[in-house]
Formats: structure tokens, sequence, C-alpha cells
């Protein structure tokens, strides 16, 4: 009987693919629908993972936290020392400096693109058009050899050296789980302004009725690109609330 | 119920059967999966431009449209540049932005419009609505040449499109086309006839519906190229293109060829044209005060007449219409309205196009046969954008050396030679120049160092003496009762694989030298079609004559000796013959005729004769300048008797040249004007390899035999390597079928070097290496999207090293590793220890790698070796292993101890601040351990200049990454540095115990008695693998 059970699922599945005329909607409907469903994404107050990066045999041990109200924080911990990078309380943006291990806030700018992601959590696509952000379903791709449905994103607009810059990604949902396992920017900045900046996701894995993504690999389309593992992820987290201020209380 | 369940069921079973029946044909990205390709340049010499743009508001964002490598924008005002169209046609006729949405709106006419000998072809109009991230096909599939692309300023949808057309015959599609709905729908609005395309549209800057037309006749045959005839003219239009009159008035009679024109920016009344004509006196500058009514003669020199196909630009600046632009060998300003003109400042010759930056006139940027260059004088002085890999080769081939090198020869840019990997990326010094003029074939003598390269219509061949930096032209020279020797523009030679000595070059007959070219000896008759109507070279070029070379026809083109039998040797002809003789040239086949549904006298690129048997060959036929763009490829396995073609409809466009495989027969690479093109099942199917590799004319292709990389000579891209093609090997039905297939890994050696490398500055463009690290190489039946999937690496006894991240591709995937472990897990500190974040490597030997998805586990076995060029013996190796890994180990027993200190200390601390009366026994304890600690590591400072002294923590981490970084025995002054810092460590120790049993355990009976928790320690295993 699990066995019939398994093969229906399989079979559905299949002909679910073949059905090609799918609107945005429909994808990020699925999208939810396959993650936990949006009434349990709705509840998501925070998340906290365990991840490790491996940079050119260099293990980074990283605590991610997100918050639902858009404060964030990333913790490295090496030789006993935590460095705190990308920590956002909602106003104030700030790193720890690697020199001086001292706390410096990053520009204006970089924060006031910083406060544009707060309405992002859970998900950029949750609720997107409450949010003023419009999606697009620009067609098919293979994608990593599966056949995905390449959606373009639009969020508020980004501040870059001055200028105001559409702020566009694409996602690539593989067309028979309906969930993203790509997406792609342009570099907006810095020397490697105009490339393309690629995020392969994979790995979903449930956590208490969720489904998280538990790796990814980000780089530069074509270039090299690093590992990121995920070991667990606790959602609803407590958190040291003191964590986001700026040390100095500025 | 029951009854769906049967349906459901049966549905499924039928539906499986079927997929075995059939077989399983992966196509493109499904079965390269990661496998990428990679891009090393060269950028030093860059190549051909034909259209720059600039933004019309932000000066920051210019693009450039290359010859044959794509479209390319910058973001910082030409400080370096992006490629941004890989996935088209790379051959670009114009770039146009929409007025009105600059930001987003991008138009791309491809096709180059610069019509030389070697020219690629465009495959219509693209638009981007996104600044350049995606694009999509208008239309104008036929058109093979877009000069310009206008659109309305007041109203976008309203715009213009000019088609030069087909190069190498007849076509309708060319002229002057109009759509009023942004390009949904177009109407042709202007055509003279098959032969006459339009070069160049302008449109009024202040009324959009005045337009002027230079419309040009002009036809290329391998043989000749015509420019000019009595449908070259200049018209205008008035009314958006309704009507459209010649405007010759203060032209010379008679034919004209091709004609430039530019209106001035500032000034709608002041029109530049530059024009071919057949009256010599009357060729070059003219210029109209009145909008074209009237028109007269300023300038005839060299800079203005010169190679109307190459140079028909004249561009005015937006702001001074006297001051005047010429594109040309050198390039030409002139600040007087057209009177006078001197050279731009030096930069590489033949100058294509010119663009003034919109608000300062000094700062320019010019588009030539060797990249894009910025002014920022006015044109005085010129600096090189280094960081545009847009060399056009026209062949390559490599060495056996490690790692090996790539040869080959570039448009009007020389001959080279550089590395496949170099310390810190291949930078622009490392490729040494071997040749001059334009480049082509250069080739390495297969046992001494020496080089032989050539340029064009070997004109000179030179045999390059490495060592002794000398060189000696060798080309085969004219001897009595010979008639004129005909070298193609791009004359082929071959080294021979049984004779070390022996070198071949081809004009129409085959040329042999068994002394590396000091003497030369004929061993056949003329092996070409040999037909006079075909060998006018001199009258070449229409109103202007252009006997270059390059249109020397009627030669041999190819030559190949066969790997197994040096009496086998092949040739092929620019006019269509396929030559074999068996024994060594005494007498001669052609087998042509044997080669079905191939039209007459199509040019035989290349012919690979096969590794897999002596009858085997593989032929190549271009067809394209016969103005025939089919895909030929033909495969023998008789000598010719007979040939089956190989190509199949999902090649596109026409193919150059072929590498077979060494290994697997049924493996073969294609280059096409497209791209590169795989098959995997001897010609059944053909994927073309999209990943990292841009649809770029690959030209020539060659297999390294000992890293089994596949490399690539593109014409507009530089050379492209794919790193170890072997997996390519072994995909079967068997394969495929399986969830994950794990491919033969070859060992990976452990290359000892620890060189200095990277001084390029940071515009420069450095190709990257190939990776040296263990391969781990498989197949995934389907992309993995749910559930765990993990790597790690064990020792054979199963022991985890260290967790590699796999990739989930479905298709071809490769994870590195680069044998080393994890860091060691270092003593806490107030600041870092910058040794403690080396990594230690591996011995050689064998390693298991176990692979989770889900809940199955699969398992394969690497092997890591040493390095074969070592300096170092087995026990030298073993001992720096051994004492890289006692220091690991003695930094990880630190981190433990200063763990245990730091555990005491807070409970002794905790215990004093409990306002019990332990603080007599917890005193002595925190100064005690303190002081110790302080000698154990850094406990102040900060990380850069404000840093403590180093303690014990800080001088074991240097001593340890001093020694495991390197490939030498650790030296007598590190092993006594080393016994040193073992002292101190020991000392350490003991004070600790001593402090500990002297101290702690006074602490420990307090606690008890007061029954208060002791001091709780994880174990050692605990802590360092938390």
């Amino acid at each position: 009987m699990k066995l019939i059970r398994s093969l229906l699922i399989l079979l559905l599945a299949t002909m679910a693919s073949a059905i090609n005329a799918q609107s945005v909607d429909e994808i990020v409907d699925a999208y939810f629908e396959n993650t936990g469903g949006k009434g349990n994404w709705s509840q998501l107050k925070g998340i906290k993972m365990n991840a490790k990066l491996n940079q050119g045999g260099l293990e980074i041990p990283l605590e991610i936290v997100q918050l639902a109200d858009g404060r964030t924080y990333t913790k490295i911990t090496f030789q006993g020392n935590v460095i705190m990078q990308g920590v956002f309380d909602g106003e104030t943006l700030w790193n720890t400096n690697f020199q001086t291990m001292q706390a410096e806030k990053a520009d204006a700018e970089q924060t006031a693109n910083m406060k544009l992601q707060t309405n992002d959590f859970p998900d950029s696509f949750f609720n997107y058009k409450n949010k003023g952000y419009t999606a697009e379903l620009v067609g098919t791709e293979t994608f990593d050899g599966a056949e995905t449905f390449k959606v373009k994103l639009v969020k508020e607009p980004l501040s870059i050296d001055g200028q105001e810059v559409e702020d566009i990604t694409y996602y690539y949902f593989d067309s028979e789980a309906m969930v993203p396992i790509a997406q792609e920017s342009d570099v907006k900045q810095g020397p490697q302004k105009g490339s393309i900046q690629q995020i392969k996701i994979s790995d979903y894995q449930e956590v208490e009725g969720l489904y998280f993504p538990f790796a990814m690999t980000q780089g530069v389309k074509g270039g090299p690109s690093q590992p990121l593992m995920i070991e667990s992820i606790e959602i609803n987290p407590t958190v040291d609330e003191s964590l986001f201020a700026f040390p100095g209380g500025q | 119920m029951k009854r769906l369940w049967i349906l459901i069921i049966s549905g499924f079973a039928v539906s499986v059967s079927y997929g075995q029946d059939q077989e399983i044909v992966l196509k493109g990205k499904e079965l390269f999966g990661d496998l990428s390709a990679r891009q090393i340049g060269p950028a030093l010499m860059s190549g051909r431009i034909i259209d720059l743009e600039q933004h019309p508001t932000d000066d920051k964002i210019i693009y450039a449209g290359a010859a044959g490598g794509g479209v390319w924008k910058s973001g910082n005002g030409g400080s370096s540049f992006t490629p941004i169209f890989d996935e088209h046609a790379q051959s670009i006729g114009a770039i146009t932005l929409d007025p009105k949405d600059p930001d987003n709106t991008i138009w791309v006419g491809t096709g180059e419009i610069w019509t030389r000998n070697s020219v690629s072809v465009g495959d219509g109009l693209y638009k981007s609505t996104d600044g350049g991230s995606n694009w999509s096909k208008i239309g104008f599939e036929n058109s093979e040449r877009i000069s310009s692309i206008k659109i309305n300023p007041n109203n976008t949808a309203e715009m213009y499109v000019a088609v030069l057309g087909a190069l190498w015959g007849d076509s309708e599609e060319r002229g002057v086309y109009k759509s009023n709905d942004g390009g949904t729908t177009w109407e042709k609005i202007f055509y003279i006839n098959q032969a006459t395309g339009c070069s160049d549209l302008v449109m009024d800057p202040t009324d959009p519906n005045v337009l002027y037309a230079s419309m040009w006749e002009f036809r290329r045959l391998p043989w000749k190229f015509e420019s000019g005839g009595p449908n070259s003219a200049l018209y205008k239009s008035t009314d958006g293109g309704k009507t459209w009159n010649k405007i010759h008035n203060g032209y010379p009679a008679g034919k004209l060829g091709r004609i430039a024109i530019a209106v001035a920016p500032s000034n709608n009344k002041i029109l530049y044209s530059v024009i071919e004509s057949e009256d010599e006196s009357k060729k070059g500058l003219y210029r109209s005060d009145d909008a074209g009514a009237s028109w007269n003669h300023l300038n005839s020199d060299f800079g203005l007449v010169v190679r109307p196909f190459y140079f028909s630009r004249i561009v005015i600046d937006p702001k001074d219409p006297d001051v005047v632009v010429k594109a040309g060998l050198f390039g030409s300003i002139s600040r007087d309205g057209g009177k006078t003109f001197r050279n731009l400042g030096n930069m590489h010759a033949d100058i294509h196009d010119i663009l003034f930056d919109i608000h300062n006139s000094d700062r320019m940027y010019v588009g030539t046969d060797g990249g894009v260059y910025r002014s920022w004088d006015g044109g005085t002085t010129m600096e090189i954008v280094a960081n545009m890999p847009l060399s056009q080769f026209y062949h390559i081939s490599v060495d056996n050396a490690e790692p090996y090198n790539i040869y080959g020869g570039l448009q009007d840019n020389g001959s080279w030679y550089g590395p496949s990997s170099s310390p810190g990326g291949i930078e622009a010094r490392d490729w040494n120049n071997v040749g001059f003029g334009d480049g082509f074939r250069v080739l390495r003598h297969p046992t001494k160092n020496i080089i032989y390269s050539e340029m064009q219509g070997a004109q000179n061949v030179w045999r390059y003496d490495v060592e002794r930096n000398q060189t000696k032209t060798i080309q085969p020279l004219p001897v009595e009762g010979d008639p004129k020797l005909r070298f193609n523009w791009n004359a082929p030679m071959a080294v021979s694989e049984h004779q070390p000595d022996r070198f071949y070059m081809g004009s129409q007959f085959l040329h042999k030298s068994d002394d590396m070219g000091n003497s030369w000896e004929k061993i056949s008759d003329d092996l070409t079609t040999n037909d006079p109507a075909k060998q006018n070279q001199e009258e070449s070029g229409g109103l202007s004559t252009d006997n270059s070379g390059a249109e020397n026809h009627c030669t041999i083109f190819t030559i190949a000796e066969s790997p197994l039998n040096e009496n086998i040797i092949w040739v092929g002809t620019d006019d269509g013959n396929v030559q074999v003789t068996r024994d060594g040239g005494k007498t001669w086949e052609n087998t042509i005729a044997n080669v079905p549904g191939l039209p007459a006298n199509t040019w035989v690129y290349h012919i690979e004769a096969s590794v897999h048997g002596e009858g085997i060959a593989y032929a190549v036929f271009d067809g394209h300048a016969n103005n025939d763009k089919g895909t030929y490829v033909y495969k023998t396995s008789d000598f010719g008797q007979t040939w089956t073609s190989i190509a199949t409809d999902e090649i596109y466009g026409f193919a150059r040249n072929i590498q077979e495989d060494y290994v697997s027969q049924d493996l073969l690479f294609l280059g096409t004007e497209f791209g590169l093109f795989i098959t995997i099942n001897g010609g059944k199917n053909w994927s073309r390899f999209t990943n990292n590799m841009p649809a770029t004319a690959v030209h020539f292709i060659d297999l390294q035999k000992q890293t089994n990389d596949l490399v690539m000579g593109t014409h507009g891209r530089g050379v492209i390597i794919i790193d170890d093609i072997s997996p390519l090997r072994e995909i079967t039905q068997e394969v495929l079928l399986k969830d994950v297939h794990f491919f033969t890994s070859n060992p990976t050696t452990i290359l000892e070097e620890s060189g200095f490398g990277g001084g390029s500055t940071e515009r420069q463009f450095v190709g990257p290496n190939r990776s040296r690290n263990a391969k781990i190489i498989y197949y995934l039946k389907k992309r993995h999207i749910f559930g765990k999937m993990a790597m790690e690496v064990q020792d054979m006894n199963g022991n985890k090293l260290i967790d590699l991240g796999p990739g989930k591709s479905k298709g071809i995937n490769v994870v590195t590793w680069n044998y080393q472990i994890k860091q060691p897990k270092m003593a806490k500190g107030k600041t870092f220890t910058f040794g403690g974040f080396t990594s230690p490597r591996v011995p050689a030997g064998k390693y298991k790698v176990v692979f989770t998805k889900g809940k199955e586990t699969y398992e394969t076995e690497i092997e890591l070796q040493a390095d074969p060029n070592s300096a170092l013996t087995a026990a030298e190796r073993q001992e720096l292993h051994e004492t890289t890994m006692k220091l690991y180990n003695m930094s990880q027993e630190l981190a433990y101890l200063v763990y245990e200190i730091d555990e005491t200390i807070a409970k002794a601390e905790e215990v004093a601040a409990s306002g019990k009366s332990g603080g007599k026994v917890t005193a002595p304890i925190i100064s005690e351990l303190n002081a110790l600690k302080e000698t154990l590591v850094i406990t102040t400072g900060d990380n850069y200049v404000g840093s403590a002294d180093p303690q014990l923590r800080e001088k074991l981490a240097d001593l340890y990454s001093k020694v495991a970084a390197g490939f030498a025995k650790p030296s007598p002054s590190e092993m006594e540095n080393l016994k040193l810092l073992e002292s101190q460590y020991n000392k350490a120790k003991l004070d600790f115990s001593s402090i500990k049993s002297k101290r702690v355990g006074k602490m420990t009976q307090f606690l008890e008695k007061n029954q208060l928790p002791p001091v709780a320690l994880k174990s050692f295993e605990e802590f360092i693998n938390e």
C-alpha cells in the first residue's frame, strides 16, 4: 500500500511537471505550499542557523540569526574571538573590524539598503505584492540540469553610489519540486560590478513543519564558488537581544 | 477506487518500459552538469572592437561590441568591462540604447560590419530590457550583419534598423527597415538590390524624420573582394524613411564604394562623409554645411582613404562640429573642420570606432584591432583597457610541458605562447611573443625547445630557438622550374609525430623538410584545383585595390599526418579537395568525389587523422565564404573511399574544426561559428557546451594528452579550456540509468610548489588556473533538491578527515579537495594567531570519499601521490608531515590547556563572587593561573599594529604554519625552535599541574564542602569537535 502511494505521488508529480502553463502566482503559491504552507510561514518569528563555510581549506563556523522584524546578525567565532558581521538592529548596520576587533558602522547607503530588506522575512516572495514587489515568469530554462521556471523579482530600488538602481533577482524554480534551486542578480558595486552573483540552493529539509534549504553555494557565475553547509536551523529561537545593538550604543 | 489504482500502476509500468526501450539522450546542461570551461585570455593584446556606445546621461556606462567576443559593459567609465552577451552570436555590428530607457533597454545588432576575410557572422537583432542581464532575439535571422539601429528619441516605438547583409552572396535581407511598434513588426522601407546593403544609417539629432543612409555594393568571395559599384550611394530622407533621394552634389561622377556619414550633434546642418570613389583624386573627406544639399571635398590624406571596407567611420565631437575623428590605420583627428588631420596617439593599429564622452570631449574611447583604448587628453595619449580577453586566435596547439603551454596566432596581433597555469593565475606577463603581423599556426618542435610560427601568407615562417633567443626564417622558397608558390593567408604547417625534425608546409604543393626547414622537398604535385579564374588577387578590392594576400586561393589549408603511420598524410585545400597519400607523398588520391551531400569547392577547413585506425579520419568543410552556412562534418574509416556525414541538426553554425578523443572513438568535439558542440555517441547526437563557454567562433581545438584538457582557440574570446574531459568517456547507457555514478579518478599529484605569483594590477585580466586539487567526479541522475546530501573524506580506516560541499547538478559534478584537513583548534586569546589559520596537508595515499544522499550512502576512493619532481626523499617527507602534525597537535593540546585554565579561573571567580568564604582559596588560583595564561596566549592588543608580544600559542602557530605550508624537510633551526617551544610547553603543563595540586585542590574541597558543582570540563575530543 505504501508502495502504491509513493507510485501515485511519483506519477502525479510527473503529470504535474508536464503542465507548463504556469503563472508566477501558481509557482509562488506552490513554493510556499510545498515548504510548509503560508499559514506556518506567517507564524515564523525568526531563525537561527549554525553553518560552516569552507574557504580554501579554512573552515569558518557561522551563527546566523534572522528575525521577523528585520534584525539580523552573523557571528563568527575564531580562536575564541567573536566577530560580528552584517549586524542590523533595525537602524544601524555594523561589523567587527578584523584589525581592531572593534565594531564599526557600515556607511549610510549600505544601511539604507539593508533597511529595505526588513520586510523580506521569511522570504522575499512572501506576500510580495503587499510589499510592492513585482514578480514575472520570464520563461523556462535548464539550470543545473533541471528544468526550471525563471522568475524575475523586482524589489524596492537600491541606492548604489548615490544612484537609484533597480533591485532585480532571478529565481530558478525547479519545475517539479516548485522550490527555488538558484538565484542570480547583478553585482552592483565593487570590482566585480557587472558580473552575475549566483547562489545555488539545495538540501531542503524540514524543521518543525517548514522546509529550509540546508546547502547553498555562492559565487560569481562562471567563477569559483564557496559552499555554505547549514548544520542546524532553530526556529523562533531565543536570542540575546543585546547582540544586535551597536556596541557603545550610539 | 481499486480500479483507479490499477490504472495508475499500469500507466506507470508502461512509462517505465518505454523509458527502458529508449536510449537515454542527455543534452547540453543535463549532461555536462557543472563541468565548466575556464577562459584564460590573454587580454594583453585584446581583440577587434566594432562599436562603442555610451549611456546618454550617465557617463560611467559604456558598451563595447567586439568582432568575435560579444557585448561588454562598463559601469565605471571604461576602467573595466564585463561581458553581457555570452549566450548569443559574438560578432557585433551595432549597439544602441533606448533614448528614453537607456538604463534598461539595449538593442544589439549582430554581425561585424568591417568585412575583412576572417570576419564572423551575426544572426539577427537582440533586445534586453534589464540592462543586459537577459536577451531575446527580435528577428533579422538572415541579416548576417546589422550596421545601425536608430530610435526616435521622442517616440521610441519608432525605430530603424540598417542591414548591411550577407558578405559572400546575394541576399534580400538588406537595406533599411522600420518599426512603429517598438520592434514587434518591421517593414523594409529602403532596398536597392541583392548585392547592396546599408552600411550606415544616421538620424538627424533634432529632427528624427531626417535620415541619411549610405548604401554599399560589395561582395567577398574566397579569392577576391569587390567594393563599390553603380548602386553605392548616399541617400537622405526627410519624411521618416518614406522617400529617399541621393545627395551627391559635389561628389565625383562614376562608381562609388563604401561611404561613411555623420551629422554634427551640435549643428544638424553640418555633415561629414568619407567616400570611396572611382576617381582616385576625389576620394576622402567631404563636408556639407547645408545638411547634405552640397558637398566640398576637403581631404584625401592616407588616413582618410585607407581601406574603406575596414575603416568607414567618422565621428564628430558632440560639442564642436569642427572636431572630427576618422577611423583608419592609426586614426586621424581634425580640429579645423576637416581641413587638416593628425594621427591619434600611440595605440594598437586599425581604429574602427571612436567615442567622445558626453560631458567632456577630452575623454575619448577608441575601438581598435587590439581592444578598447581610453584617452583623457583628446586622443593625444592612449591607454588600453586591460581586462578584455577578446583575442582572436586562428589556430592553437599545445605541448607536453607541465603545466603545458598553449601556442597560437592572432588576427593582427602576432603569435604567442603562454602557460595553462601559472603562480597567481595566468597574467599578461606570462605570454610570450613569437611572431609579428597576423599570427596563425604556432607549433612546438616535439623534442627540442624550438617553436615554429608564421605571418600572413607565409611571408615569414620563423623557427625560433627559445633558449638562444634566435630566429631564422624558413619558409619554402621557389626553386628552378617552380611556378609561383601560392600560400594561404593562414598557411598550413605541421610537425611529424614520427620524425621530430620533420616539418611540413603547404602551398599548392605539400613541402616536406627533414631538417627543421633548412631544406625542402616537394612531395606532391599541385593538390588544388588550380583554377586560374581564382588567382587574380592583384585585381581584388574593387574601387580600392586591396591585395593584402588575404584572398590567395587554390592553396592547401590543412595537413594531417597520421599519428599511426608517417606515410599516410592527408591534405585539404581551400578550393575543396581532400587528398591522401599512403606512401609518403609518392602518389596522391583526391577523395572529394566520395563525400556525399557536399557542394563542390567547399573549403576543407580541417582534417583530423585518427589515432583509432590508419584509415580513419574526420574532415570538416566550411562553405560560408561561398555563402553556404551549412555544417559539414564527415568521417571515413577506409582512407576516404567512403565518407559519412556525422553532422546533425542539433549543431548550430558552420564548423571549422573537429577534435577526436584519444581514448573513446565516440567522443568528438566540434568547433563552429557559434561555439563548442560535443557528441558522446560518435555523432548521432550533438550537444552544445555552454558552461562558462560563450557562443564564440571556435577556430581550433586540441586535446592535451596528459591532462585530457580540451583547449580551444576562439576567434574572439582567447583560449578557453575545459579541464579533464575524461568523464565524458565513461558516459554509457548503464551510467545514465544509475542514480549516482563515480567516474574513474586519476591519482592527484600533491605538487610541491609554494612560490610567489600575482603581480597584476587590479584592472588587469588574470586567467584562472587549472585546479591542482583532488577531484571527485560523479554523475547524478537528478538534481538534488530535498533532503540532506553530504560528502566527507575519510582515511581508509573510516576516520573522518573533512566535510566537502558536494555538487547537486543533474549530470556531471566536480567536487574538489585541496587535500587538507581542518585548521587546528587554537587556544582562545585576545587576538588571532594567523599561523593557526593554516590547514595541514594529508600525506599521499588512498582516501575514501563517502557521499550520503538521503538514506543512501555511496563510496569511492581517491588517491593522492607525491610529486615525482620532489626534492624530498620519502623519509624526509614523512618527517615534514610528522613535525607538522606534532605542532598541530601541540597547538590543539595547548588550546585545551588554556580552556582548562579559563574554566578554572571562571569557577574561582564564581566562588569569589558568591560571597561565601572561599575568597582565600580562590585568590591565589586566579592570580597564578592568570599569570600562567599570560605566558601561553596573547591577552592584550589588537590584530594589527597594536599587537602584543607573541606568547607560546603564537610562537607555536608561527612555527607550525612555517613548517606546514612549505615543502621542505624541517630545518635544524626549525627543529631547535621546536625543542625550545616544547620545553616551554612542558613547563607550562607542569606549572599548571602544580597550581592544580597546590591550589585548585583546595577549591575542589571547598566546593564539595559547600555542595557546589565542581569545575565541569569537556573531554579533549568534545572540545576539539565542538
